[in-house]
């Protein structure tokens, strides 16, 4: 054998052991967080609030962090899908203002650059400017802000990839370009669309640090936008800042719980996206 | 209404009412900026640039802020994490644009979505189970240090975790705009898969992975929870891997409840969020400018 081919070889046998680790290290993190925390997951636990003593190891559930999760993370994506369209449409159809729209890409991927922290100690900010509370109303706020230009990103993608043949058959039937849009143009990127608006709902749910400033935490359900508004990755966080070991086991188990929504999201995505391609001109 | 309206003054009205939320977006990014940078005006007034960036005494409540410890907390863990995750990443890339069957790359996507998908609080969990316990019990010792396991090592240990999907996915698109002509060139010259890849691929490529290199860069500096969970939150200046560290991210969560309490705590607070945002924002920059100009070079 050549030294070529025993590089080759070399070079070959570190990919793959690459590879193994990318893949070793996210089973490894679902393994480990699954085996810790199985032992502390209960009926209970998903379907109670905390109780008095709850961070001190008597009973309750993290029933307020993932309704107040849902609640967030919900909220931010109709909030931020409202945002996100009208802006990916733009991009899309104003050829005529080629170079703002270049600008406005550029802009936006500086926004997803910047990191949910920053926009949480931006809201906060606000929130004392105007001299109002910490609640739901700017948690979702903040993340609507932090998940935007992901999504208005991700949608841009999609859309920028439907052939021009398409369009121009569009126009060529007499629609205008706003006509086109709306009927050709998001129709054909649906499934695109969804798969982007879920996973952006999964970012929603994961991030701490933005809403740490901003949306407050609680024992209680909120009942209003005004309320003060627990989530599941603040609650993993604090749980597992209690000293006893029986509320750090709550914590994995929360774990479980987050990995469970984000499996449940990225499978639904995959789902939605397959069935609305089958309307998809290909 | 609407069906009364010509369709071209409808083509118009919906063109404005559209760029009406694309300016908003817009304008976000830049008030972030301002208004960061006029709550930390305060302290940029009473104490030069020189001493807040380089003075190594942080105590907030004798009104001393030097923020030298959380700017090499931030270093030594994101340049840790880039190490170990840039030839990891960049590796995994080449195999799966140049060598894997379809069949595997398809298989092994979903894979890498799903660990992008994973929030970091789950990082920060997985490194207090299993890291911190390894660096602490076995790693350290075998170094001869004793080490409580919370410290820049493990850090960036999570962090390359966490931007491997980052640095995978860029630098895999970036491979894949190389043109395969060139490869089919090299290899009808007589060189080797490896010989191909090595002095055509990667040399076209090259800008294109700095770019995604930089990114990655942007997304370690800025992540906050999982680094906040496993550094330890000592504010020294780290001189090993296993000493605990204190990066920008963390002083910024861990403090903002008692911020407003002490005098110009929030404005020291805010402004190491603008220092953080002007990093990020220097770092996009530089990357959007070396991929532009490989898109332009290999079109």
């Amino acid at each position: 054998m050549n030294s070529r081919k025993v590089e080759e070889n070399f070079f070959k046998i570190l990919m793959v052991f690459s590879l193994m680790v990318v893949i070793g290290s996210l089973l490894l993190v679902f393994a480990i967080v699954t085996y810790k925390g199985a032992s502390a997951l209960s009926i209970s636990m998903i379907t109670q609030i905390p109780q008095g003593g709850y961070y001190l190891g008597r009973g309750g559930g993290i029933l307020n962090a993932i309704i107040g999760s849902l609640y967030l993370a919900g909220g931010a994506l109709i909030l931020g899908t409202l945002i996100s369209l009208p802006v990916a449409w733009y991009l899309n159809q104003c050829k005529r203002n080629a170079k703002r729209v270049t600008i406005i890409r550029n802009i936006l991927d500086i926004a997803c650059g910047i990191p949910s922290l920053i926009y949480g100690a931006f809201v906060f900010l606000v929130i004392i400017g105007l001299s109002q509370r910490t609640s739901l109303f700017w948690g979702i706020i903040t993340v609507a802000l932090f998940v935007s230009p992901i999504l208005i990103r991700a949608v841009d993608e999609v859309m920028q990839t439907v052939s021009t043949r398409l369009k121009e058959a569009s126009y060529s039937l007499g629609a205008t370009e706003m006509e086109t849009l709306f009927h050709v143009i998001t129709r054909q990127a649906l499934p695109g669309i969804i798969s982007a608006i879920i996973l952006a709902f999964g970012r929603a749910i994961g991030d701490a640090a933005g809403v740490l400033f901003t949306a407050g935490y609680t024992d209680s359900i909120p009942t209003s936008l005004s309320d003060p508004v627990a989530t599941l990755p603040l609650a993993i966080f604090f749980q597992l800042s209690v000293p006893f070991q029986e509320v750090q086991a709550r914590a994995y188990a929360s774990c479980i719980v987050l990995l469970a929504i984000v499996l449940l999201l990225t499978i639904i995505s995959r789902i939605a996206s397959k069935k609305t391609a089958r309307y998809v001109i290909k | 209404m609407m069906l009364f309206i010509d369709r071209a003054t409808r083509e118009k009205l919906i063109k404005h009412f559209l760029l009406l939320p694309t300016v908003g977006i817009s304008l976000v990014v830049i008030l972030i900026a301002v208004s960061l940078y006029l709550r930390s005006n305060q302290i940029l007034s009473l104490y030069s640039l020189n001493q807040l960036l380089f003075s190594s005494n942080w105590r907030p409540l004798a009104g001393e802020f030097g923020f030298f410890p959380f700017i090499m907390g931030t270093i030594w863990v994101t340049c840790l994490s880039m190490l170990i995750a840039i030839p990891i990443s960049l590796l995994t890339a080449i195999y799966l644009s140049e060598y894997a069957h379809p069949k595997i790359r398809k298989t092994i996507q979903p894979f890498i979505d799903l660990l992008a998908g994973i929030p970091s609080v789950v990082f920060g969990v997985f490194g207090v189970l299993l890291i911190v316990p390894v660096i602490r019990d076995y790693i350290g010792p075998f170094f001869g240090a004793s080490t409580s396991g919370y410290c820049i090592l493990a850090g960036g240990l999570i962090l390359s975790l966490m931007i491997f999907p980052i640095l995978i996915s860029i630098s895999f698109e970036v491979l894949q705009m190389v043109p395969s002509e060139t490869r089919q060139a090299a290899l009808a010259l007589g060189s080797t898969k490896w010989e191909m890849i090595k002095h055509v691929v990667l040399r076209m490529a090259y800008p294109g992975l700095v770019a995604a290199i930089v990114l990655g860069f942007s997304r370690a500096f800025g992540e906050t929870m999982a680094v906040l969970m496993v550094v330890g939150n000592v504010p020294v200046v780290p001189e090993s891997i296993f000493d605990p560290g204190y990066p920008i991210p963390a002083l910024i969560a861990n403090n903002y409840g008692e911020m407003m309490s002490i005098p110009l705590y929030d404005s020291a607070l805010m402004f190491a969020a603008l220092l953080l945002f002007l990093i990020v924002v220097f770092f996009v920059v530089i990357s959007k400018i070396v991929l532009m100009r490989f898109r332009r070079s290999t079109i």
